[in-house]
C-alpha cells in the first residue's frame, strides 16, 4: 500500500513537479513570455534549494512506493551534481535566451520536468520507474531542442533527436521487455534474485538491447550519431544543457542498471561497457579533430569524455567488490568534473558574437588573447583541463579512471585511454593556439552578462582550486560507489 | 481443440494480415481501415485471454478515438505518399538484408529461449487473485495503489507532451481580428449606432 511514507521519500521530486505546473499557470496567466527572466531566476534558485535539500538527507537508503523507487547515497549524489548543473545552466543561458528572442517560458517550465524525469530516473529500483523517467526527460529535451522553431537547423536538430531518441526507446524498451520474459518481474531486486552464473541467450539480447538504449543517451559510440547534430542545431543554452545533466542522469542510471538489476553477471555487461568506452574515446578523439564549429567540437568531446566515465564502469565490473567500488567512484568523479569543465566552456560559448550575432566557429577565436586576456586565460585553463593535462582538475577525473581500470587488471583499456586522450588534447590545445598564437583575422567579440562572466571565472578557478582536494567530491562519491555496490 | 483455440486463430491471423495490410496498402486511408481491423481482432484475443476491460478499452480508445483521428489526420494532410514510398523503395535492399539478419538472431534468442525458475511466481505476484476480483477491479487496484508513481509519472509526460506541441506549434499571428468576450458584453446598444438626419442632395 502507498502512504505518508512513500511521498515523503520522493517529496523533492514532487516539489519540483508542483513548482514546474505552479509555473506554468503563472505565466499562462500573467504575462506569458514576460514572466520569462523571473521564471528562470526562480527555477535556477528552486533547484539549488532542492539540491541543498537532498544533501543533507539522513544516509541511507530508503526504498518507496512497494520498491519502485530507492532513495541512496547514490542517488542522492546523481541528484546534486544534476540540479547543481542544471541551475549554473539557466542561471547562465538567461541573458542569452531574452537578446535572441528565446525568451520562451515554457523554457524553465521543460527543464524542470526534464529534471524531474532525471531525478526518477537515478533513484529508479524497477524498469517501469526507468523507463518514465528517461521518457520524461527526453521528451522534454526533444522540445527544447526545437525551440527556435523559425531556424530549419533547430527543428532539424528536434526531429533528429525526436525519431532517433524513439528508436532508442523502443530498443530499450524491447530488452526491458526481454529481461520480464525471463525474470518474470521488472523490479531490479528481483531480476536480481532470478539470476545464477549461467545467462541463458534470451537475457543475454535482453541486458545488450537495454545497455544500447542506455549508450544512445549517453551518446557513447557506435550510438553517437545524433550528437552533433543536434547540438549544433540546438539553441546554445540547450546545447549546455544537453551536455551536463541528462549525461549525468544516464550514466548513473546506466551504472544503477549495472549493479541493482544484473550485479550477479558483472563478466557479461562489463565486455560491453568497455567495448563502448574504447569505440567512443576514439570517437571523439578523432572525429572531433576536422570539426571547425565549438559546438560539434564539444559534442565530440563530449563523446570521448563518455567513454572514459564508461571506462570506470567498465573497471567496476571486475569481481573484487573493493575494485568495483573503486571503479564506480571514479565515474562519479568523472562525471562531477566532466559537467564543471562543460558548463565553464559553455558559459563561454554563448558570449561567441560578432556584431551582435552568435558566431561558433573557431576560427574567430584568432588573436583573441590580445583582446581579451583574462577570458582567453580561463578557456585557457578549461581546454588544458578538458584535455587532461596534469597540474589541472580534468586530470584527476582521467587518473581515477585510469587507476581503476588498471586496478581491475583491465591495463589494457587504459593504454587504450591514454592513448585516445593524447590524440584528443590535439584538438583542444588547438582553441589555445588559435587564441595566443593564431593568425589575425576577423575576430569576435565576447560579450558578456555578469552571470556568464561569474560561471567561467568560477568554473576554470575551480580547475586549479580543485587540485587541493577535488572539494570534497572524492569521500562523498565513495560513499555514492559503497551504497550501489554491495 | 475447442472454439476458443479455432477463435483464437481466427482472431490472431486476421490481426497479422490486417497488421500486414496496413503497410503495403497503396491508399493510406485504406491502411486506417486495416488499422481497425487489427485493433478489433487484438481485442477479440484480450476476450479470449479473459481480460475483457482491456478489449473494451481497445476498442472505444483506440478504434473509437485514436484511429478516427488518424483517418482525419491522413485525409486532412496531403502528403505525398508515393513519393515517401520511391524514397524508400532505394533503401529496402539493405534494410531488408538487415531485417533477416536480426530476425534471424532473433530466431537463435527463441530457440534457446528459458525462463527463470521462479519467473512463473513472480510474475503472478503483482495482481491480485483473478478469481476473488473482478479484473476491471484489479486493474483499478494496481494501477491506483500499487503503480501510482508510474501513473502519476505517465501523466506528467502527456503534460510535457501538451506543453510541447503548443510550443512549437502556437503561433500569435498580428492582423487578425479576434473575438474579444468581455468587450462584446460590455457593448453599450446606445452608442453603437449613431442616427443622422441625412438632408436630399447633401452627404455628410
Amino acid at each position: 500500500m502507498t502512504g505518508t511514507a512513500d511521498l515523503l521519500i520522493l517529496l523533492p521530486e514532487l516539489v519540483l513537479a508542483v513548482f514546474a505546473m505552479a509555473a506554468l499557470l503563472a505565466a499562462v496567466y500573467t504575462e506569458k513570455d514576460g514572466l520569462t527572466p523571473l521564471l528562470i531566476w526562480a527555477t535556477a534558485g528552486m533547484f539549488l534549494l532542492v539540491a541543498f535539500w537532498i544533501g543533507v538527507q539522513p544516509a541511507g537508503a530508503r526504498a518507496a512506493f512497494g520498491g519502485m523507487v530507492v532513495d541512496d547515497a547514490f542517488a542522492r549524489f546523481a541528484k546534486v551534481t544534476i540540479l547543481l548543473s542544471a541551475a549554473a545552466v539557466l542561471m547562465m543561458s538567461q541573458d542569452y535566451l531574452i537578446r535572441r528572442g528565446l525568451g520562451r517560458f515554457e523554457y524553465p517550465v521543460l527543464i524542470t520536468l526534464a529534471v524531474v524525469g532525471m531525478m526518477l530516473m537515478v533513484s529508479a529500483a524497477d524498469l517501469m520507474t526507468l523507463y518514465v523517467g528517461l521518457e520524461l526527460m527526453s521528451l522534454s529535451l526533444y522540445v527544447v531542442a526545437a525551440l527556435r522553431r523559425d531556424s530549419v537547423k533547430s527543428t532539424e536538430a528536434g526531429l533528429k533527436y525526436f525519431v532517433l531518441g524513439a528508436l532508442s526507446s523502443g530498443i530499450l524498451l524491447y530488452g526491458a521487455s526481454l529481461t520480464y520474459g525471463y525474470a518474470g518481474t521488472t523490479s531490479f531486486a528481483g531480476i536480481l534474485s532470478t539470476l545464477d552464473a549461467e545467462v541463458p541467450l534470451g537475457l543475454l539480447f535482453g541486458l545488450v538491447f537495454m545497455l544500447a538504449g542506455l549508450a544512445f543517451k549517453v551518446s557513447a559510440a557506435p550510438f553517437h550519431m545524433w550528437t552533433p547534430d543536434v547540438y549544433e542545431g540546438a539553441p546554445t543554452p540547450v546545447t549546455a544543457f544537453f551536455a551536463t545533466a541528462p549525461k549525468v542522469a544516464a550514466m548513473a542510471l546506466m551504472a544503477r542498471l549495472a549493479f541493482d538489476a544484473f550485479g550477479a553477471i558483472p563478466g557479461d555487461w562489463g565486455q560491453v561497457v568497455a567495448a563502448l568506452a574504447v569505440a567512443s574515446m576514439f570517437l571523439g578523439a578523432i572525429a572531433a579533430i576536422g570539426q571547425r564549429d565549438i559546438k560539434r567540437l564539444m559534442a565530440y568531446s563530449s563523446i570521448a569524455h563518455m567513454g572514459f566515465a564508461l571506462m570506470g564502469l567498465a573497471a567496476a565490473a571486475a569481481g573484487d567488490p573493493r575494485v568495483a567500488a573503486a571503479g564506480v567512484q571514479a565515474t562519479l568523479i568523472y562525471m562531477a568534473i566532466y559537467v564543471v569543465m562543460n558548463i565553464g566552456t559553455f558559459a563561454f560559448v554563448l558570449s561567441m558574437e560578432r556584431d551582435g550575432r552568435p558566431v561558433t566557429d573557431i576560427a574567430g577565436l584568432n588573436q583573441f588573447a590580445s583582446r581579451e586576456p583574462t577570458k582567453a586565460l580561463c578557456l585557457l585553463l578549461l581546454m588544458f583541463s578538458l584535455a587532461g593535462v596534469p597540474p589541472l582538475l580534468g586530470f584527476f577525473g582521467k587518473f581515477a579512471v585510469l587507476k581503476a581500470a588498471v586496478d581491475a587488471g583491465m591495463a589494457w583499456l587504459a593504454v587504450a585511454g591514454a592513448i585516445a586522450s593524447v590524440i584528443g588534447a590535439f584538438y583542444y590545445l588547438r582553441i589555445v593556439y588559435f587564441m595566443y598564437f593564431g593568425r589575425e583575422a576577423e575576430v569576435l567579440d565576447s560579450r558578456m552578462a555578469p552571470a556568464q562572466w561569474l560561471t567561467l571565472t568560477l568554473a576554470s578557478a575551480a580547475m586549479l582550486a580543485g587540485i587541493l582536494n577535488l572539494f570534497g567530491v572524492e569521500p562523498l562519491a565513495a560513499m555514492a560507489a559503497d551504497s550501489l555496490v554491495r | 481443440m475447442t472454439i476458443a483455440d479455432y477463435a483464437f486463430y481466427a482472431f490472431a491471423l486476421v490481426a497479422v494480415a490486417a497488421a500486414l495490410m496496413v503497410v503495403t496498402a497503396r491508399n493510406p486511408v485504406h491502411s486506417v481501415l486495416w488499422l481497425i481491423l487489427a485493433f478489433l481482432s487484438s481485442a477479440g484475443l484480450f476476450v479470449l485471454l479473459g481480460a475483457e476491460f482491456v478489449a473494451m478499452l481497445l476498442i472505444i480508445v483506440y478504434v473509437g478515438a485514436v484511429a478516427v483521428l488518424f483517418l482525419f489526420v491522413v485525409m486532412m494532410l496531403d502528403v505525398d505518399f508515393a513519393a515517401l514510398k520511391g524514397e524508400m523503395a532505394r533503401a529496402m535492399p539493405l534494410a531488408l538484408l538487415i531485417g533477416v539478419v536480426i530476425l534471424m538472431q532473433f530466431a537463435l534468442a527463441f530457440g534457446a529461449w528459458v525462463q527463470a525458475d521462479g519467473a512463473l511466481g513472480l510474475r503472478q505476484a503483482p495482481a491480485p487473485d483473478p478469481a476473488a476480483v473482478e479484473n476491471t477491479r484489479a486493474l483499478g487496484l494496481l494501477l491506483y495503489d500499487r503503480y501510482i508513481l508510474l501513473f502519476q509519472a505517465s501523466g506528467l509526460i502527456l503534460l510535457v507532451a501538451m506543453i510541447g506541441a503548443i510550443a512549437l506549434t502556437l503561433r500569435h499571428r498580428e492582423g487578425i481580428k479576434r473575438q474579444n468576450v468581455l468587450a462584446q458584453m460590455y457593448r453599450d446598444p446606445a452608442k453603437a449606432m449613431e442616427l443622422r438626419d441625412v438632408k436630399p442632395g447633401q452627404g455628410l
